[in-house]
């Protein structure tokens, strides 16, 4: 009798040790600034005015999507205050608000942060004082390398990635091809421009026949479409921002031009760049995607998407929905609260890194099918797959794998 | 050779852009003697409620007129309220409401009406010119407003008593109101001017460009070039201008190698400066007579 | 017929500001300055930042009010003059390892001959073509800089980061005598401290020379100061020079605060800032630089505070309303005050 209950106690005991400690997480709760018992406080950084201020509706839906979260309960309890600052798209201005957020409101993470201008401005900033900066809102190839800077992840694919995905479909099905590159002369051309080159290879000087870059004060853009098509090409590759894209797009009809036009994914929006073109205008164009279009009548019953459109007639009634940035928003911040999820009671700055770089085989509501998010400790890109589209009718028709961008720099 | 014709004719078609831009930019000029930063902007807000009647169900041509209207009385209405007020303030101060005024309207636009870009029709359709592929009929039907605009200011400036008025008013104002004119008013009536003339800009640049708040920050910057080049006392030498600008821009980044593109603005603004330096009043515009 | 203008008659288009309100009394000035040495010590590394960026952005609207206010002439090209003096700095720390107080001297200087070299050409034009053509130099500076030609040096679209001095040794063991440590933030405030104030008094002492009386005589009557015998091309162009100087080392000091260099943050809405700092403090009015550089630091701020949607908008009234109430800027404000301090005294 007495050696069974000494059982019974070690028993308990020997539970209630293992308990203890593998119940560690639940246990203890560990705070940086910026989380505590009933809050987390999100920092962010747009354009709400300037130059890039058309992204200004990438941080007012997420601050709509976490509004959502808090209505729904909040994470783990929590709610969450979104602190979000414009910078004018100017890197000075965006370094003091990242040091507002991260001094003066002591935020545990600053999110979504838009611009290589400004990224690229505030991240030794950022990594200096131990803060994420993640899932940063551009495609700089830049932001995949957590040896150098392991406070600072991207999201969505690179550019280059997207521009290597091009160069691979044009070797396999168009080898011969004569290659006009139109691109923006900033930070997002160049990179992509980069991507381009290197996916062709040896055969790049070759294949590129004409470069023409534009700026953004330019007015209309038709001047450059007049050289390019003096030079004989027969794919046009648009690497170019929405505005200017749907430009490019009515020019090419206007002058009758009809090379294998491919345009890049920024710019694929149906309604916000191949509607004001012209439908007529665009068929045939060739581009990739990650996520799905909110113009697409096809994701009509997507249970993802139901859920964004739900989200959106209660939160954010006054969205764009065929705007891409909208849907960028929301699968952006979608995947922080996941990550934040993760974290459960440990919401350090440190354990917030650590679980954005453990995602495996995250599909937020918006992604194509078949495209997950996937991290690990040296891969600091969440999204690497895209699947390329052609633009029939009124929509784009999906078609081939899913490709994932394999190149190793 | 044919790429030479080819960059010229379209850099007429772009040019019909600036020149349009400029014809406001020498109203507004004419009127207060000095450049207004907002005139784009006024542009585009006037554009953007064409836009928005013409989504309400309102005809093209309808939507035009009550356009022109609203832009002439909003002209008149941003004067009497915000700059008349002004008036004694210095020149300086004035220029800081320019740029005020432009926060707000560009501000107040991105917030109603987003920053997508939307398509905006074209009483000219766009089929190509002629059969020539660099210049639609659109483009042609802009260049021919233009000049319509033009020899109407022309005749309102030489041939009628307001446009006499007006001129008197903006360069002996002490002598315009001795003999009687109200020049208080006759900045007013400048204003309304150049608000319609800006918005017939917008509406004719829309369709090219595709409308949205920041489309015109590009082209006042070349309207203005436009007009100084031309002269800024000179409606025909503004609209000169828009084309050469146009041309001469296109020609520079096609010939001028390695920096010619990426420096198409400066050196259309450098080119401007240095005509400026050999004719100070511009290509077509009257001597200033400094009388000590 | 050519148009007729009135040169003698007319009032100036710039106004003067009499010699005695040229500067602030002493007790106010000895006051500003006790607050500006004193407040850092007890804020936080954020608002030392900002305060540096205030002093910073102080001094560039300083360099145009000797150019405008001083000597008459229109600039909305000063952001040019920024980015050379912030990219001088920049390049020479990262890639020639130059001490970052070196730079600052080696900026302007660059930016003094860039300036002078600017202001030949500008001697024939004035008023609304001189604004296009300083406008033209300021949208033509971004391009340049973005330049695939100086790409090795500039770092390109990408920009250049900055490294951000520690303070020196010598101060860094004397405050640990005192158990005390210095941030950097902090000792960068300092040290443009005592850069603004040196530049501050020099400016004063400028414009009170012969040298300064020539800018006035300039900008009030160019006709009748030539006729006096002031060399009005050699006196418009060093003003030129000197303005371009300033804003460079503003630059350069810029540059190091911030930590980055990047062709986006250098454009002609920098150039207007400046400009509206400048009105906003009060033409040719040297210490309204400072409550200048404070409106177009915080405002901006206060206007997203209040509506994120419109906050250009809302900066945009609350402009209108700063120059209805006063139309002259800061300075008008100092001279309702003194007024009423000068009645308040005579009770």
């Amino acid at each position: 009798m007495l050696a069974r209950r000494k059982h019974l106690i070690a028993a308990v005991a020997t539970g209630a040790i293992a308990f203890a400690s593998t119940g560690g997480a639940l246990a203890q709760k560990k705070y940086d600034s910026g989380a505590s018992d009933t809050e987390i406080k999100i920092g962010n950084i747009m354009p709400y005015s300037g130059p890039a201020s058309a992204y200004g509706v990438i941080g007012k839906t997420e601050a709509a999507y976490f509004n959502k979260i808090n209505a729904e309960g909040g994470i783990n309890g929590r709610k969450i205050n979104f602190i979000t600052y414009d910078d004018g798209y100017s890197p000075p201005k965006a370094v003091e608000q990242a040091r507002k957020l991260v001094e003066s409101d002591e935020v545990l993470v600053v999110f979504n942060p838009l611009g290589t201008p400004s990224n690229s401005a505030i991240e030794k900033y950022m990594n200096s004082k131990k803060v994420p900066q993640l899932f940063v809102a551009t495609g700089a190839t830049k932001w995949n390398e957590p040896k150098e800077f392991p406070w600072t992840m991207g999201w969505q694919p690179s550019y280059q990635s997207e521009a290597r995905i091009y160069a691979k479909y044009l070797l396999k099905e168009k080898p011969d091809a004569k290659i006009a590159a139109f691109y923006q002369n900033d930070d997002f051309g160049k990179d992509y421009l980069k991507g381009l080159k290197d996916g062709l290879g040896a055969k790049a000087a070759s294949m590129i026949i004409a470069e023409e870059g534009y700026e953004t004060s330019e007015p209309s853009i038709d001047n450059h479409i007049v050289k390019l098509k003096a030079s004989g090409a027969d794919v046009f590759i648009s690497i170019t921002t929405p505005k200017f894209a749907a430009q490019a797009i009515k020019k090419l009809a206007e002058m009758n031009w009809t090379p294998l036009h491919i345009v890049s994914n920024v710019s694929a929006s149906v309604g916000g760049v191949i509607k004001p073109a012209g439908f007529e205008n665009a068929q045939g164009i060739l581009s990739a995607a990650y996520a799905k279009d909110g113009a697409d009548a096809q994701w009509n019953n997507d249970p993802g998407m139901k859920k964004f459109y739900e989200f959106l007639a209660k939160y954010d009634a006054d969205a764009n929905k065929l705007d891409g940035s909208v849907v960028y928003g929301y699968g952006a911040a979608q995947t922080m609260v996941k990550v934040l999820e993760m974290c459960g009671d440990n919401l350090t700055h440190e354990n917030v890194m650590k679980q954005a770089a453990s995602l495996k085989n995250f599909t937020p509501d918006t992604l194509l099918p078949g495209v997950t998010i996937n991290t690990s400790a040296t891969d600091f890109a969440p999204i690497k797959q895209l699947q390329m589209m052609r633009f029939k009718g009124e929509k784009w028709e999906l078609f081939g794998d899913i490709i994932t961008d394999d190149f190793t720099n | 050779m044919e790429l030479f014709t080819n960059q010229v004719l379209a850099g007429i078609a772009t040019g019909a852009i600036y020149a349009c831009m400029a014809l406001a930019v020498v109203m507004i000029y004419q009127a207060i003697d000095h450049l207004n930063f907002a005139q784009g902007e006024m542009a585009m807000f006037s554009t953007f409620i064409s836009w928005q009647l013409m989504q309400w169900g309102v005809p093209y041509w309808g939507a035009f007129l009550l356009t022109l209207v609203f832009s002439f009385i909003g002209g008149i209405a941003i004067e009497r309220l915000l700059f008349k007020p002004l008036a004694k303030a210095p020149i300086l101060t004035n220029v800081a409401g320019f740029i005020a005024l432009f926060a707000i309207i560009n501000s107040s636009a991105g917030l109603i009406w987003d920053f997508t870009i939307k398509q905006y029709p074209t009483p000219f359709g766009s089929a190509p010119f002629l059969g020539s592929q660099l210049i639609s009929t659109h483009q042609a039907g802009m260049i021919g407003v233009t000049v319509l605009l033009l020899i109407a200011l022309y005749v309102f400036f030489r041939y009628t008593r307001m446009g006499l008025a007006m001129r008197a008013a903006a360069s002996v104002p002490e002598s315009a109101r001795l003999v009687g004119i109200n020049t208080s008013w006759m900045i007013a009536l400048g204003w309304g001017m150049a608000a319609a003339i800006g918005s017939i800009a917008g509406m004719l640049i829309a369709p090219v460009v595709f409308l949205e708040p920041n489309m015109m920050g590009g082209v006042l910057i070349y309207g203005f070039a436009a007009a100084v080049l031309g002269g800024l006392t000179s409606p025909f030498g503004a609209v000169i201008g828009g084309f050469l600008v146009g041309i001469f821009e296109n020609l520079a980044g096609t010939y001028i190698p390695g920096v010619g593109n990426e420096l198409k603005l400066p050196i259309a603004l450098a080119l401007i400066i240095t005509v400026l330096v050999v004719k100070p009043a511009g290509l077509f515009g009257r001597p200033i007579v400094k009388r000590v | 017929m050519s148009a007729v203008q009135e040169a003698v008659t007319a009032a100036p288009a710039i106004e003067a500001v009499p010699k005695r309100a040229m500067t602030l009394g002493v007790g106010t000035s000895l006051i500003v300055l006790a607050l500006l040495i004193v407040t850092p010590l007890f804020v936080k590394n954020f608002i030392i930042f900002q305060m540096t960026m205030l002093l910073v952005y102080g001094l560039a609207v300083l360099a145009l009010n000797i150019l405008t206010g001083g000597s008459g002439q229109f600039s909305l090209g000063q952001s040019a003059f920024y980015a050379v003096g912030a990219y001088t700095s920049a390049i020479l720390m990262e890639h020639a390892g130059m001490n970052y107080a070196l730079t600052l001297p080696v900026s302007g200087l660059v930016c003094f001959a860039f300036g002078f070299l600017f202001g030949l050409p500008a001697l024939r034009l004035s008023g609304v073509y001189l604004a296009l053509a300083t406008f033209a130099l300021a949208t033509a500076m971004p391009q340049l800089l973005k330049l695939g030609y100086f790409e090795t040096w500039t770092g390109g679209v990408q920009g250049l980061v900055v490294t951000k001095p520690d303070p020196p040794e010598a101060v860094q063991s004397l405050l640990a005598w005192a158990h005390l440590k210095m941030s950097q933030d902090m000792w960068l405030y300092y040290f443009t401290l005592i850069i603004t104030i040196a530049i501050y008094i020099f400016s004063v002492n400028l414009l009170k020379s012969r040298s300064g009386r020539a800018f006035m005589a300039i900008r009030d009557n160019e006709i009748a100061a030539s006729a006096m015998g002031i060399d009005v091309a050699l006196y418009k162009t060093l003003a030129f020079g000197v303005s371009a100087a300033i804003t460079g080392i503003a630059g350069g000091l810029g540059a190091i605060a911030v930590q980055f260099v990047a062709p986006d943050g250098y454009t002609i809405t920098l150039a207007i800032s400046l400009f509206l700092g400048m009105v906003v403090g009060g033409v040719g009015w040297l210490p309204g630089s400072i409550v200048g550089s404070a409106f177009i630091i915080f405002v901006p701020n206060i206007a997203e505070g209040i509506s994120k949607g419109l906050s250009g908008a809302v900066f945009g009234v609350i402009l209108f309303l700063v120059i209805f109430l006063v139309p002259h800027g800061a300075r008008q404000v100092a001279m309702v005050a003194q007024h009423l301090l000068g009645n308040l005294k005579k009770r």
